[in-house]
């Protein structure tokens, strides 16, 4: 007997695409997907039901459909997306309420995975290089998406108290890059010059968006209760990032650059949250040792190729130096200079 | 330079004794003699000589232009129209020449490596490591330009470089000092010339926190000094440098100089302990010298944010020239490693075990300071 797989957010690009790649899967009966507004392309063998989860509503569809595993994707990042930061927490903050007290109710649910992020980690000067699922954030997050994320992870703890009998995985992504997505690290890399914080050079990490649909997907079959987090390997400076983009930046002291992201959020040109400016000063590594020896899942994709493919997406023409040096020597050049050449 | 061992640091403040006072005292002033007693008498002298040493001068030219009669002919072209005359196959001999007088006689292939770095760099085709070490920046841009200072200003003298492990973990343990972390600097360059491995320093939080600085310290290897990345560290097998006085050490007055200062909690032993990478005690002596220390300004320090703002002889009456470090002359000994292999790793939950090898390495390290300050002749030689 197959899994009854219930995943909310499927509306969204992500979760559609997700709901679709389980729905294919042999040893999944059904898959139910939840959204508030009904998705824009085709959700295959995925059965959706538009309920908001904010809404005890959420709580008949589970009993009735029978579901055994929830995969909850709705929490959003982009405050742009879901119309002001005061919408975007209640659907991320009491959506997960409302789904988890929907959990405890439903007797038949065996396991949770939720999808959170990083960025609970937060990012400081006092960090240490890579965090293992263990440490707290040096400095509890104040507000936008980190706070919700924070402030849900709570509300997981708590219900996995309350629920010892299911199982709940809780999966940490670094910053996901991809085609497909939309975040406020994508719109960032895709301005047309790219800001900097003047004098610092952030650690970043990436999981590519296949890997994300990968080790959702992987969570769900592997059942492995527990907090994981999830990257690919090796990091890049962010001054390594936009050179491979071959994009112009402009440094700027840290209180500009946050008045320019809040500029640029007016203009509606990126979605540039407080938390991602600490990001982009301090960097953040995540530590993914438990996700190999405990959930055992492998990464197609290393941060360098995460971003090497999201690079070719949104592909730029090189820039004036690199032509010239391109120009001067065409192909990595041989080591042994030609006999006589060096007499003329 | 034996006179230099006279030069004077600091004048305790008595006058007339270079503390800047326009006039001399009277005692100075007798010494001087008569022709100094009179300011006139000053001044009128060197005009009295003037013109006279301008004739001589002007005898001088005169005869040596004499016997020089040979007219040399105007030079003239037989080209006279631009670019003309000269061939591709000129231009380009005179860019290999060109190339060759700049990159040596392998000029070829030293351009082409250049290009590739260059390339490299540009397209960010380069790897770093968890902590944003780039191997590249930290040898080609900040070794290298440490290395003329290391060898030329400080003169490094270096012994017991045996005691560093060739390969594997290892916790060098260093006494801070000199204001500025020169010493820290020194000890990555040092390491790296005699061993070819790369230090990778712990650091205070604050220098994650200032702009620039935090750039380079990350590709440089530096990592922020906490158990966790300490411990990461040692059991992925690098050479990691500590300096457990802090602020307490490199600020310290230059009165206290060589007083090693208290070693912070012992975290650095509970690393190693856990590990079981050996310690190697290093002694700087030479750093201590390089800014001293005479005050510091505690409220600007606050209102900037950082631990002390440093008042020396030479910063900052002289400004940025202020920052230049006194040559004093610099000696490294790396004592004998302190094993922990022997001990179990939950041996680090064991304060009294870590108290008792975290005052070894510290009595280590201040006798072999005071035996190394007895090596030194001044401190300038």
């Amino acid at each position: 007997m197959g899994k009854v797989v219930l995943v909310t957010g499927v509306s969204r690009d992500l979760g559609r695409r997700f709901a679709r790649r389980l729905a294919a899967q042999s040893d999944i009966d059904r898959v139910v997907g939840v959204d508030a507004v009904p998705p824009r392309d085709d959700i295959g063998d995925v059965s959706f039901v538009r309920a908001d989860i904010r809404n005890p509503v959420i709580a008949k569809v589970l009993a009735k459909e029978d579901v055994d595993t929830v995969v909850h994707m709705s929490v959003i990042a982009t405050p742009g997306s879901a119309g002001g930061r005061g919408t975007m927490k209640e659907l991320n903050v009491i959506g997960t309420m409302q789904l988890l007290a929907a959990c405890q109710k439903a007797p038949g649910l065996r396991h949770l995975v939720v999808k959170s992020t990083s960025t609970v980690y937060g990012a400081s000067s006092r960090d240490p290089a890579m965090f293992t699922e263990d440490l707290e954030p040096r400095r509890a997050p104040s507000s936008g998406y980190a706070k919700d994320v924070s402030e849900i992870e709570g509300y997981v703890r708590g219900f996995a108290r309350r629920r010892p009998d299911v199982l709940v995985t809780t999966l940490r992504l670094a910053n996901v890059l991809g085609p497909h997505v939309t975040s406020p690290m994508t719109s960032y890399f895709r301005l047309p010059i790219v800001p900097t914080v003047l004098g610092f050079d952030p650690r970043l990490q990436f999981l590519h968006e296949t890997d994300l649909l990968r080790v959702l997907a992987h969570a769900v079959h592997a059942e492995v209760p527990g907090t994981f987090n999830v990257a690919g390997d090796g990091v890049m400076l962010l001054s390594q990032a936009v050179r491979r983009l071959r994009k112009p930046t402009v440094a700027l002291p840290r209180p500009a650059v946050g008045s320019l992201a809040s500029l640029l959020k007016s203009a509606r040109m990126a979605d540039f949250s407080p938390e991602q400016l600490g990001l982009l000063t301090f960097g953040r590594g995540i530590d993914t040792t438990r996700m190999r020896r405990e959930l055992g899942f492998e990464p197609e994709r290393t941060t360098a190729e995460a971003f090497a493919d999201f690079a070719t997406s949104i592909g730029h023409p090189p820039r004036l130096a690199e032509r010239a040096v391109d120009g001067l020597a065409p192909s990595p050049p041989e080591p042994v200079p030609a006999p006589g050449a060096g007499r003329g | 330079m034996g006179d230099a061992e006279i030069i004077p640091i600091g004048t305790g403040g008595r006058p007339g004794r270079g503390s800047g006072s326009v006039r001399p005292s009277n005692a100075s002033r007798g010494l001087a003699g008569d022709a100094a007693r009179t300011p006139t008498s000053r001044k009128t002298a060197p005009r009295k000589t003037a013109p006279r040493k301008a004739a001589a001068a002007d005898e001088a030219t005169e005869a040596t232009e004499i016997p020089v009669v040979e007219v040399r002919r105007p030079t003239t072209t037989q080209e006279r129209s631009p670019l003309g005359g000269l061939s591709p196959h000129d231009w380009l001999s005179a860019l290999q020449s060109g190339a060759r007088q700049v990159f040596g006689e392998d000029w070829e292939a030293q351009l082409a490596q250049f290009l590739a770095f260059l390339r490299r760099r540009l397209s960010g085709d380069y790897e770093v490591d968890d902590y944003g070490f780039d191997p590249e920046v930290a040898e080609r841009l900040l070794l290298a330009s440490l290395r003329p200072v290391a060898q030329k200003w400080f003169r490094i003298e270096t012994r017991g470089v045996e005691n560093l492990p060739a390969e594997g973990g290892a916790l060098v343990v260093s006494n801070h000092s000199g204001t500025l972390p020169v010493d820290g600097l020194m000890t990555m360059l040092t390491i790296h010339d005699e061993t070819g491995r790369f230090l990778r320093p712990l650091g205070a939080d604050l220098v994650f926190r200032m702009p620039l600085v935090s750039a380079l310290a990350r590709k440089g290897g530096a990592t922020l000094a906490c158990n966790e990345d300490a411990e990461r560290m040692l059991a992925g097998g690098e050479l990691v440098g500590v300096w457990p006085e802090g602020f307490k050490g490199i600020g310290k007055p230059f009165h206290d100089r060589y007083k090693l200062q208290r070693f912070g909690r012992g975290g650095f032993v509970a690393a190693a302990l856990r590990t079981g990478v050996p310690i190697v005690p290093l002694s700087v002596v030479g750093a201590e010298e390089i800014f001293p220390l005479i005050g510091n300004i505690p409220a600007l320090a606050r209102l900037l944010g950082i631990p002390y703002v440093p008042i020396t002889p030479l910063f900052p009456w002289l400004g940025p020239l202020g920052l230049v470090p006194l040559p004093s002359k610099w000696l490294m000994e790396f004592g004998e490693p302190i094993r922990t292999d022997d001990y179990e790793p939950s041996a680090a939950d064991d304060p009294m075990l870590v108290f008792n090898v975290t005052d070894q390495v510290r009595e280590t390290i201040q006798h072999s300071l005071y035996a190394l300050l007895g090596q030194r002749e001044s401190v300038w030689r």
